[in-house]
C-alpha cells in the first residue's frame, strides 16, 4: 500500500495486502466482544479458536498526522523507540522475552494511529499483557540508544523512498494533494526533519499521548473475553487516565485547481501514471459517500470486467495495468486514486486520454444496477475470506476504533456495501471525480545515453 | 529481503491489478519497526526460492501447544495421494500442490517458460477466454493462480465450499485445457517484460541477481526464474503448451488440502483435477551446483541513496544430517527481528541498517547460506567488515549457551503461530512432502531441534562458516569501495 494513502496504516502487516476498509467485517463473521476498563481503554475481544494462538494489538490514538509542525516523523519515531527499554525492562528485552516464547511483535506507524503487536501461544498473553502495559508510561529514553535509531530511522527512509522513483513521486504528489491538512507530510518524515529529532521530542510526544485513555486494545485468537477482561483490568487496569490533549489538526480548504507533478529519473524503466482525488473519509466530509465510493472502486478497477480494465487492457491494449483504490479509514479528508501503467510504447497522454474517457462515460450515463450488484457481491463474498486469518479482524477493527469509528460500523460494513445503490454511486462519483480536486502524477524514464 | 534474482512478476491480472492495491508501481512505504515485508506477490515469490527455509522454520511444533494439527493421508482411486487437514469451522476450501519440474528445467533459449505459463494456466483454458474464465473466477471468488520456482511449479486454489465442484472444474481446464490464446500470451509477455525492466533498476534486486550470477555461472540456477526480456521475446504459445504436455506429470506431484473438505471429497477432487495427467517421469537433469564462493566483492555502481549488499557463501541443503545445528547456528548470527547478532550489532549499536538477516537457502541442487543489507553509500566498507567479522567470530567461538537456548526455544515455539490460515497451513503441508520429512514431522520436530548440543551447534559453525569465502554483491555508489572481481553481465 502507498504512503499516500491516509489513514490506512503504511505498514501492511505480514502480506496483508487488502486495504482494511474494502473488506471489514460483520459482527456474524467477527464475533467481536467490545468493553472499557475504569481508566478509559477501550477492549475488544476477537475469539477465534482455530489455532492455539493469540494476537495481541495496542493501538495508541495518535499517528504521523499529529506530528507537531517542523517535528514530522515524530510518532513513527518514537515507535521505534518504544522498544528502547523502561525501568523494569532493559533495552531489547521486550522482543527477546516475546521471541522466546516462539513469538513475533512488532509495530507499526500511520497517519491516524500507532500500533504495537505480539502474537504468541495463547497461554502466553499474560506476558504480552505485562510487557504492553509497562511499557504504555515506563519507557526511558536517552541519547545513547536514541541516536543509533535516528540512523537507522534514516536508513529506513532511504530504503523505502529514496532509493525508490515510485516512492519519491508519491510523497510529492500527496504533499501537492493535500494543501493543508496534516496528510500532506510523509508518516516516517521529511529527512531534514529526522535529522534533527531528539530524545526530548520523543519523550514529550509520548508523555502526551500515551495513555490508556487514548489506546485500543484488541486481543485476537484462541481466548474467551471473561478471561481477557480479567487480565486486561490485572495488567492495564492499575494505569491511570491522564488529561489527554485535543486532536487539533489543520482542514483542508476547497480546491479550486487541479495539480500535476511530473518526475523523469534514469532509475525508471516503465512509466507509470496516478492520479489522486480529494475524496471524503468515514469521518470527515460527506461522509455518506464512504460506501458508494468503495463500490465505486470496484466498478471501475475491481477485475477483469471493471470499466477501466476493459477498456485499457482489454479493448484497446493501452495499459499493462489500471486499477482503482480508495479506503475511507482517516480522520480527515483521505483520496480516491486511479492508477495505472501504459503498455510498451504507449505514450502516457493517450493512456490518461483514455482513462478520462471511461470516468466521463460513467460520469456522463452512469452506473447501471446490475454493474453495482456484480460489484457489491463480488466484495461481499470475497470478505468470507476474512476470517481465515488471526491478525486481520484485528488489524480491521483496530483501525476502526481508533479513527473514531464504533464496533457496530465495522461490523456493519457488508449490509451497508450491500444497500449501496447505482444512483448514490452516480451522486458519489460526481462529488469527487473532479478536475479541480484531482492531483495527476507521471513517472518518466530519463534516457541517459 | 533477499533477493536472490527472482522478482515478483507484474502481470496484472485483474486480481492484482484491482482494487485490492496490489500492484507493483509504488513499492509499499512500510514503517513497521523492522522490515520483512515484501507485500504479498513479493513474499509469494519469494517464498519459493527460500521455500525450505520458510520451511524450516515453520515446521518446528512447541511445547506449550497441547492441540495437535491431524494430517490424513487421503489416497484417491488414480493412485495419487494428499494430505489433508479437515477444519469445518469456516465454508473455505485451500489446495495447494507442487510438480517436481521447475524454472531450473527451462531450455537455454526459452529461459522463463515455466514463469510464463504460470501465469498464462489461469487466463483461459477450456470454453473460455481469459475475460470468460477470469471473471467465472471472480464470480466465484475463487483465488486460482500458479508460480514457477526454480524446483517447482506449483498451484495454489481458495474457494468458497459451495464453489468447491465449479472450482475445481476451472483448475482442471486451467491444468490440462489451457488456451494460450494470442491477446493473452501478448499481454503476459508484456507484463513480464515490464517486470523486468523495473528489476533491472532495483538495487535490491540487482544485487541478489549478481551474486546468483556470480556463484553460479553456468548452472541454472544462475538464471532468474523469469528469464530475460529476450528469452520471453521468444517463447510461443507452442513453446508454453509443450510445457505442458512435457512437465506437468504425476510423478513427483504433492499435493495438500486444508478445510471444509472431507476425505471422500478430497478423493474425488484429486481424481477428477489431476488424474488424467500424464503418469510418465519428467526427465529431470540438473546438475549438482557447487556455489563459487572466493570471498570476492562485486561492485556494481549506481548513483542511489543507498547501496544494496547481498551476502553469502555454501550452506547445508535440507538433507543434510547437520541441518538442525546449522538452523540453529544461522539464526543466532543472522536471525530475522532482532534476535540474530548482525541486527544487534549493525542496527542496534551502531545504527548502520534497517534490517540485516541472512537464511539457509536449500534449493534441490544446491544449499546456500544469504543475507542481505542495506546502508548508506559510506558505511557499506564497515558494515562488510562487521559481517564478516561476526561471521569469524561465531565460527571461532559458536554461539553461547543462553544463545543457543533462545534460539532453540524460539524456533520449537513460533510453528503453531504461523498456522492461522488455510494457506499457511497448505504451504506446510506441501513443503514436508516435497522434502520428504514424513507425515509424524510436526510431532518429532521440536526434539530434532531441542536435540542439538552446544557442542554440535559450535562444531556446525566451524564446519559452516566460512568467513573467507563469505562473497558479496554490491550495488549503490560506495566512496572508495573497490570492486575484487568485475560484475558479471546479467
Amino acid at each position: 500500500m502507498s504512503v499516500l494513502r491516509r489513514g490506512v496504516r503504511i505498514a501492511a502487516a505480514a502480506a496483508a495486502a487488502l486495504p482494511l476498509w474494502l473488506v471489514p467485517a460483520a459482527a456474524e463473521r467477527f464475533p467481536a466482544e467490545a468493553f472499557t476498563l475504569q481508566n478509559g481503554m477501550q477492549v475488544v475481544v476477537v475469539p477465534n479458536h482455530r489455532s492455539p494462538a493469540v494476537t495481541q494489538m495496542v493501538w495508541y490514538k495518535v499517528g504521523s498526522a499529529d506530528d507537531p509542525p517542523g517535528k514530522s516523523g515524530i510518532a513513527h519515531f518514537l515507535e521505534h523507540l518504544m522498544f528502547k527499554g523502561t525501568k523494569s525492562y532493559p533495552p531489547g528485552a521486550f522482543s527477546a522475552l516475546i521471541a522466546k516464547q516462539g513469538g513475533r511483535d512488532n509495530a507499526f506507524t500511520a497517519a491516524d494511529y500507532t500500533a504495537f503487536y505480539e502474537t504468541v501461544a495463547a497461554d502466553r498473553l499474560p506476558l504480552a499483557m505485562r510487557l504492553e502495559a509497562d511499557r504504555m508510561t515506563g519507557l526511558q529514553l536517552d541519547d545513547k540508544v536514541v541516536l543509533p535509531e535516528r540512523k537507522v530511522v534514516l536508513e529506513e527512509r532511504h530504503m523505502r523512498v529514496d532509493n525508490k522513483p515510485a516512492g519519491i513521486l508519491d510523497e510529492e504528489l500527496n504533499a501537492r494533494l493535500f494543501l493543508h491538512e496534516p496528510y500532506r507530510n510523509p508518516n516516517i518524515g521529511w529527512e531534514d526533519e529526522i535529522e534533527r529529532l531528539g530524545t526530548n521530542d520523543a519523550l514529550a510526544f509520548y508523555r502526551r499521548w500515551y495513555m490508556p485513555n487514548n489506546a485500543v486494545l484488541v486481543v485476537g485468537g484462541d481466548v474467551d473475553p471473561t478471561s481477557v477482561k480479567t487480565l486486561a483490568e490485572r495488567w492495564f487496569g492499575p494505569t491511570p487516565a491522564r488529561a489527554l490533549p485535543p486532536r487539533e489538526r489543520a482542514s483542508e480548504p476547497p480546491h479550486h485547481a487541479a495539480v500535476r507533478v511530473t518526475m523523469k529519473s534514469a532509475h525508471v524503466a516503465v512509466p507509470s501514471w496516478e492520479r489522486l482525488y480529494l475524496a471524503p473519509s468515514y469521518r470527515m466530509g460527506a461522509t455518506g459517500e464512504a460506501y458508494p465510493l468503495q463500490v465505486l472502486a470496484e466498478i471501475l478497477g475491481g477485475g477483469v470486467k471493471s470499466r477501466l480494465y476493459k477498456t485499457l487492457v482489454l479493448d484497446k491494449k493501452l495499459a499493462l495495468s489500471v486499477g482503482a483504490d480508495y479506503e475511507p479509514g482517516a480522520r480527515d479528508l483521505t483520496s480516491f486514486e486511479i492508477y495505472a501503467t501504459p503498455k510498451d510504447g504507449v505514450a502516457v497522454a493517450d493512456l490518461e486520454a483514455a482513462i478520462d474517457g471511461v470516468l466521463r462515460r460513467l460520469l456522463a450515463t452512469g452506473a447501471a444496477p446490475e454493474e453495482v450488484k456484480a460489484a457489491e457481491d463480488r466484495m461481499l463474498a470475497a470478505s468470507v475470506y476474512d476470517e481465515d486469518s488471526l491478525t486481520g479482524p484485528a488489524e480491521t477493527i483496530g483501525a476502526g476504533l481508533t479513527i473514531g469509528c464504533t464496533l457496530a460500523d465495522v461490523e456493519a460494513w457488508p449490509e451497508r456495501i450491500a444497500k449501496v445503490t447505482a444512483a448514490e454511486v452516480d451522486a458519489a462519483a460526481r462529488a469527487v471525480l473532479k478536475s479541480r480536486n484531482s492531483a495527476t502524477g507521471v513517472l518518466l524514464p530519463e534516457r541517459t545515453s | 529481503m533477499i533477493s536472490i534474482g527472482i522478482s515478483p512478476h507484474d502481470l496484472v491480472t485483474p486480481a492484482k491489478a484491482g482494487v485490492q492495491g496490489n500492484h507493483s508501481r509504488l513499492a509499499a512505504p512500510d514503517c513497521r519497526l523492522h522490515g520483512k515485508d515484501g507485500g504479498s506477490d513479493g513474499r509469494r515469490t519469494l517464498r519459493r526460492a527460500l521455500v525450505c527455509t520458510v520451511l524450516a522454520f515453520a515446521l518446528v511444533f512447541g511445547a506449550p501447544f497441547a492441540r495437535a494439527m491431524t494430517i490424513e493421508k487421503v489416497t484417491a482411486a488414480s493412485g495419487l495421494s494428499a494430505w489433508l487437514v479437515e477444519d469445518h469451522s469456516l465454508p473455505i476450501v485451500t489446495v495447494r500442490f507442487a510438480f517436481a519440474t521447475g524454472a531450473a528445467l527451462d531450455p537455454a533459449g526459452k529461459r522463463g517458460v515455466a514463469a510464463m505459463a504460470a501465469a498464462l494456466l489461469s487466463e483461459g483454458a477450456g470454453p473460455y477466454d481469459f475475460e470468460a474464465f477470469r471473471a467465472r473466477l471472480e464470480d466465484l471468488a475463487t483465488d486460482l493462480y500458479f508460480d514457477a520456482g526454480q524446483d517447482e511449479f506449483e498451484g495454489n486454489l481458495r474457494c468458497l465450499k459451495r464453489n468447491l465442484d465449479a472450482s475445481a472444474r476451472l483448475l482442471r481446464l486451467a491444468l490440462t485445457a489451457p488456451r494460450f490464446d494470442p491477446d493473452a500470451v501478448a499481454r503476459v509477455r508484456g507484463g513480464i517484460v515490464a517486470s523486468l525492466s523495473r528489476a533491472a533498476q532495483s538495487p535490491s534486486d540487482l544485487s541478489g541477481r549478481l551474486w546468483m550470477r556470480a556463484a553460479f555461472e553456468h548452472h541454472p540456477y544462475a538464471h532468474r526464474i523469469d528469464g530475460t526480456a529476450a528469452s520471453i521475446g521468444r517463447i510461443t504459445a507452442a513453446d508454453l503448451r509443450a510445457f505442458v504436455k512435457e512437465r506437468l506429470h504425476r510423478p513427483g506431484l504433492v499435493i495438500g488440502a486444508v478445510g471444509d473438505i472431507t476425505p471422500n471429497q478430497l478423493r474425488a477432487l484429486i481424481d477428477r483435477v489431476f488424474g488424467g495427467l500424464p503418469a510418465s517421469p519428467v526427465a529431470a537433469a540438473i546438475a549438482e551446483a557447487k556455489p563459487i564462493e572466493d570471498g570476492a566483492l562485486i561492485l556494481k555502481r549506481r548513483k542511489v541513496a543507498q547501496s544494496v549488499v547481498t551476502f553469502g557463501q555454501v550452506g547445508p541443503k535440507r538433507a543434510d544430517p547437520h541441518w538442525y545445528a546449522a538452523l540453529l547456528v544461522n539464526d543466532i548470527l543472522g536471525g530475522g527481528d532482532f534476535r540474530g547478532r548482525l541486527m544487534r550489532d549493525i542496527r542496534e549499536k551502531r545504527g548502520l541498517a534497517y534490517d540485516v538477516s541472512s537464511d539457509l537457502v536449500p534449493l534441490h541442487h544446491a544449499g546456500l547460506l544469504l543475507g542481505s543489507v542495506a546502508t548508506a553509500n559510506a558505511h557499506v566498507a564497515e558494515v562488510i567488515r562487521l559481517v564478516r567479522g561476526e561471521w569469524a567470530r561465531m565460527r571461532d567461538k559458536g554461539p553461547t549457551a543462553a544463545e543457543l537456548a533462545a534460539s532453540k526455544s524460539y524456533l520449537t515455539g513460533s510453528f503453531p503461530l504461523t498456522l492461522s490460515s488455510t494457506g499457511q497451513v497448505a504451504e506446510t503441508l506441501v513443503d514436508m512432502q516435497i522434502e520428504k520429512l514424513g507425515i509424524d514431522y510436526l510431532g518429532r520436530r521440536a526434539a530434532l531441534i531441542d536435540g542439538v548440543t552446544l557442542d554440535e551447534a559450535r562444531a556446525e559453525a566451524r564446519r559452516l562458516l566460512d568467513p573467507k569465502g563469505l562473497s558479496f554483491a554490491v550495488v549503490g555508489d560506495p566512496p572508495g569501495l573497490a570492486a575484487a572481481r568485475a560484475a558479471p553481465a546479467l
